[in-house]
């Protein structure tokens, strides 16, 4: 009898402490990727398709941006200062979730939560200056139905606010679950999405800081 | 209280809206009533709703398609009956009427039929070509599928409660701004599509990291099937374009809701913008819909020829090339916009060269029949009949796509029955292939080829019947949308149109009496072989309906059409292979996590479009609760232990070898 081509054996992957299941890259040679290599890939893909969506908005920034409308533009408005603020409270909470992330790879939950709690309350100190910062543009009459400059503006930095938002509402329930669950495996793929979702906030930001607030105050004459 | 939903919502005074409203409420109450009494509401919920079995919420997808398709053709026939009627006359539609039918028409076709139905057949078929069991994400699969489902509920509902948007099925600024257009219409099209794009989003993610991620082990990426080579496609244009979508939508509804000035005429707005953003989505949405299709088309082919795929190699670089270049030809939309003679150069030039993998694949599709034996199954007609009606619009397309041509032809009937060309000829002609092909995959048993082959002639000849007039007077000058006209020289092309649609009607006739004779005759059509196609890939190897897990233990695959080489391998047609050591199985459990968050979605998305801001806030925090308590669950898997999966191979292996060894050769 010929060899049959296709083979039916056992697999691997429901031996869980297998060296192929560890090995296996889903690439065809060992089959299925393990659990945390999926909750992971399936979380990037997910964050590449949330950069895009902010490309749309940035895109509408850049074509809306000297639509000013005879209202103020980026060069009247903008404080760098109050920028460099909040940019600085945003990278040092992403240190602290990378702190989080020690804590938990030592499965020490005291500083788990600690530095949780500091990612948090930075990530909170983060909303209040932009809300503060939007609150006075407001004030002054550059609200976001001012202009289509303004429009954008809000639409953009606001997105990436919501952003944060959002990802504290997580962090909080992120807090209670290691709380109730501790390091239960699916808790800890869960704080690895959590995590990169932070630190892809914070190059969002990056973004942000560059092209919205450093080029919008620029001295007009630079621009092109 | 309520926002703006007063009893004025509702059309009292518009005999049409009323009665289809009516129709539309009355079968949405009776029912669940009749489900009820008939005592199914336990095995619905338990079996089906909570379901996260992909192959199930494939079926679920279909069936939602299905309902939908429908809807979108009711609307088809009221057009055609309106153009056909109004020579000289108002018609039996007046204009505010007829502005939501055909727009109504699209969203519906493109986003509830289309979309449904090619995420229908990946949810079925693409695990089980893959060899395994089941999808990256399980549950989020189930949540994709009743967001949909609460878009299409959504845009069902503006019959009833309201109006639909009157700007086409993509609501072009300033037309579509508060200014121009004030009532809900368009919130109920903005909304209804905000939802189903997130769930459609998710299923990009779930499918573009299953295939990449959760193969057969053996099974390289030059092994996987045409049609997941497709699907892969498909999903990585979900995922890169429909956030576009969501953002340009959310700049609209910031337009209306907050008076933001992304595309108004004043303050600075720019309105072309909405145009370039729009179909930065839109094009790629088209071979979002049209890749899976040349997938099931590969597939049927290949199957029905009995040969291998004609150079596999080369349809997989056309389906790659296309994915990529599908985001450089947005602009031929609107040629008329004024970008310039090298801007509308270059997006013309990309057009035509989009066109150069697809007539690839259609000469891979030649020559795969080439030489082969082959069997003129009803999926084979789809298949073939899809060949020479997708040249025919891949032609005027390549027309369309000279800027010079289509500043004469552009938003003319010309270009109507190009898309429609493409699209009934591409898209649903796939579909229906592809639900003849798997249908006894699905249900253990095959649809009636009789009616089936009666079902394909008439929307084959209806479809030439409706469309080319559409051609004709669209060189005549017709415009697209006209409530009414009065030039003779179109007359006649419309009652012949109308003549197309009614034959079209047959078809959906006689496939609705394909399906109900089917399922009356299920007990005499039953298919124990699991194979009734002598298939090639995975899929044929496990029974019909697979079990739950798929397979009892995942295939080692050594080669490109790894099922039939165990067939050539096997003697007596019937590959003898040995029973494997059986080991238990963990597979996700039911949830209604997707159910009772689209349940919010519907609370959150009417009160968003009637501006009931508690109802919104009450919406959130139910969906938000939702996820906490998904998020509690200290059990995700049930284990199906070692001797129920060795009880359940066993009788499917004797089932099988039995039909085999009645019926040996095929």
């Amino acid at each position: 009898m010929s060899t049959p081509a296709l083979r039916l054996a056992p697999h691997p992957s429901f031996a869980r402490s297998d060296l192929a299941q560890r090995e296996a890259s889903g690439h065809g040679i060992g089959g299925p990727a393990p659990k945390r290599i999926i909750v992971g890939y399936g979380f990037w893909i997910f964050l590449l398709s949330d950069v895009i969506m902010f490309s749309g908005f940035f895109a509408a920034y850049a074509v809306l941006f000297k639509n000013t409308a005879g209202g103020p533009s980026a060069h009247d408005l903008f404080d760098l200062r109050n920028t460099a603020v909040e940019t600085a409270c945003l990278l040092a909470s992403s240190f602290a979730c990378g702190m989080a992330s020690l804590a938990v790879g030592e499965r020490n939950l005291k500083w788990t939560q600690l530095a949780l709690l500091v990612t948090g309350l930075l990530g909170l100190a983060f909303i209040v200056l932009e809300i503060r910062e939007f609150a006075g543009f407001i004030a002054r009459g550059a609200g976001p139905s001012r202009s289509a400059f303004l429009s954008s503006f809000f639409t953009l930095v606001g997105c990436h606010g919501v952003h944060v938002s959002a990802g504290l509402l997580w962090l909080g329930t992120m807090i209670a679950q290691f709380y109730a669950k501790g390091f239960r495996q699916d808790i800890r793929h869960r704080f690895l999405c959590f995590s990169l979702f932070w630190h892809a906030l914070d190059i969002i930001w990056v973004a942000i800081f560059s092209l919205v607030y450093l080029v919008g105050t620029l001295p007009p004459e630079l621009l092109p | 209280m309520w926002g703006k939903l007063t009893w004025q919502a509702i059309p009292f005074d518009q005999p049409i809206p009323l009665a289809a409203g009516a129709f539309v409420v009355l079968g949405l109450t009776a029912l669940p009533i009749w489900v009820a009494a008939k005592g199914y509401i336990p095995y619905l919920w338990r079996e089906w709703i909570t379901s996260v079995d992909h192959k199930r919420i494939g079926i679920m997808y279909c069936l939602l398609a299905a309902v939908m398709l429908l809807r979108g053709f009711i609307d088809a026939l009221m057009m055609r009956s309106q153009q056909a009627l109004a020579f000289h006359a108002p018609g039996y539609l007046p204009p505010e009427h007829y502005d939501q039918i055909f727009s109504a028409h699209g969203t519906i076709m493109i986003f509830f039929v289309a979309m449904p139905f090619v995420i229908g057949l990946m949810n079925f078929a693409v695990p089980l070509q893959l060899g395994v069991r089941d999808v990256a994400f399980p549950t989020l699969n189930s949540v994709s599928l009743w967001l949909n489902a609460a878009g299409a509920l959504l845009v069902n509902a503006s019959l009833v409660v309201g109006e639909f948007a009157r700007t086409g099925w993509l609501p072009y600024p300033p037309l579509s701004e508060l200014a121009y257009s004030p009532g809900v219409g368009v919130d109920y099209y903005l909304w209804a599509l905000q939802i189903s794009g997130v769930g459609t989003l998710m299923t990009g993610i779930n499918f573009v990291t299953t295939i990449l991620k959760i193969r057969a082990p053996g099974m390289s990426y030059m092994r996987m099937p045409i049609f997941c080579w497709t699907s892969l496609a498909s999903n990585l244009l979900i995922v890169a374009a429909f956030p576009i979508l969501t953002a340009t939508l959310a700049m609209l509804l910031l337009d209306r809701y907050a008076g933001f000035h992304f595309f108004t005429n004043e303050s600075g707005g720019n309105p072309m913008m909405f145009m370039n953003l729009i179909w930065v989505w839109g094009h790629p949405e088209v071979y979002i819909l049209i890749l899976p299709a040349f997938g099931v088309f590969s597939e049927v082919v290949s199957t029905f020829s009995g040969k291998p795929l004609f150079d596999r190699r080369s349809m997989i670089v056309a389906t790659m090339a296309i994915c990529i270049l599908s985001f450089s030809v947005w602009l031929h939309h609107f040629f008329t916009m004024g970008g310039g003679g090298d801007v509308n150069g270059f997006f013309g030039i990309a057009s035509m060269i989009i066109a150069v993998p697809t007539g690839v694949k259609v000469f891979n599709w030649l020559f795969t029949m080439y030489g082969g034996r082959i069997r003129f199954n009803s999926a084979m007609l789809w298949s073939v009949g899809f060949m020479v009606t997708f040249v025919v619009g891949g032609m005027t397309g390549v027309l369309l796509a000279s800027p010079a041509a289509d500043f004469v032809l552009h938003n003319s009937l010309f270009l109507v029955a190009h898309f429609h060309n493409v699209i009934i000829g591409g898209v649903l002609f796939g579909a229906f292939a592809g639900l003849t092909f798997w249908f006894p995959k699905a249900f253990g048993f095959a649809l009636d080829e009789r009616l089936g082959k009666a079902a394909f002639w008439c929307w084959f000849v209806g479809f030439y019947v409706a469309f080319v007039p559409l051609y004709v007077v669209g060189l005549e000058g017709m415009t697209r949308r006209m409530q009414h006209y009065d030039r003779p020289e179109w007359y006649p092309w419309m009652l012949v149109a109308e003549a197309g649609v009614l034959i079209i009607l047959c078809g959906i006739a006689l496939q609705i009496a394909q399906l109900w004779v089917s399922i009356r005759s299920r007990a005499r059509r039953r298919d124990a072989s699991g194979d009734p196609w002598d298939g090639r890939s995975l899929e044929w190897s496990t029974a019909s309906p697979p079990p739950a897990f798929n397979f009892a233990v995942l295939p080692e695959v050594i080669s490109e059409e790894p099922y039939w080489e165990i067939k050539q391998a096997g003697s007596a047609g019937r590959p003898a292979t040995p029973e494997a050591p059986y080991s238990s199985i963990e597979m996700p459990r039911n949830s209604a996590t997707g159910f009772v968050t689209a349940f919010f979605a519907v609370v959150t998305g009417f009160a968003l479009i009637w501006q009931i801001w508690w109802l919104v806030l009450l919406g959130l925090v139910g969906a938000y609760a939702t996820f906490v308590v998904f998020a509690w669950r200290d059990i995700h898997e049930i284990e199906i232990p070692a001797e129920e999966v060795a009880r359940i191979d066993r009788a499917v292996r004797d089932t099988t070898a039995r039909a085999m060894h009645e019926e040996p050769a095929r």
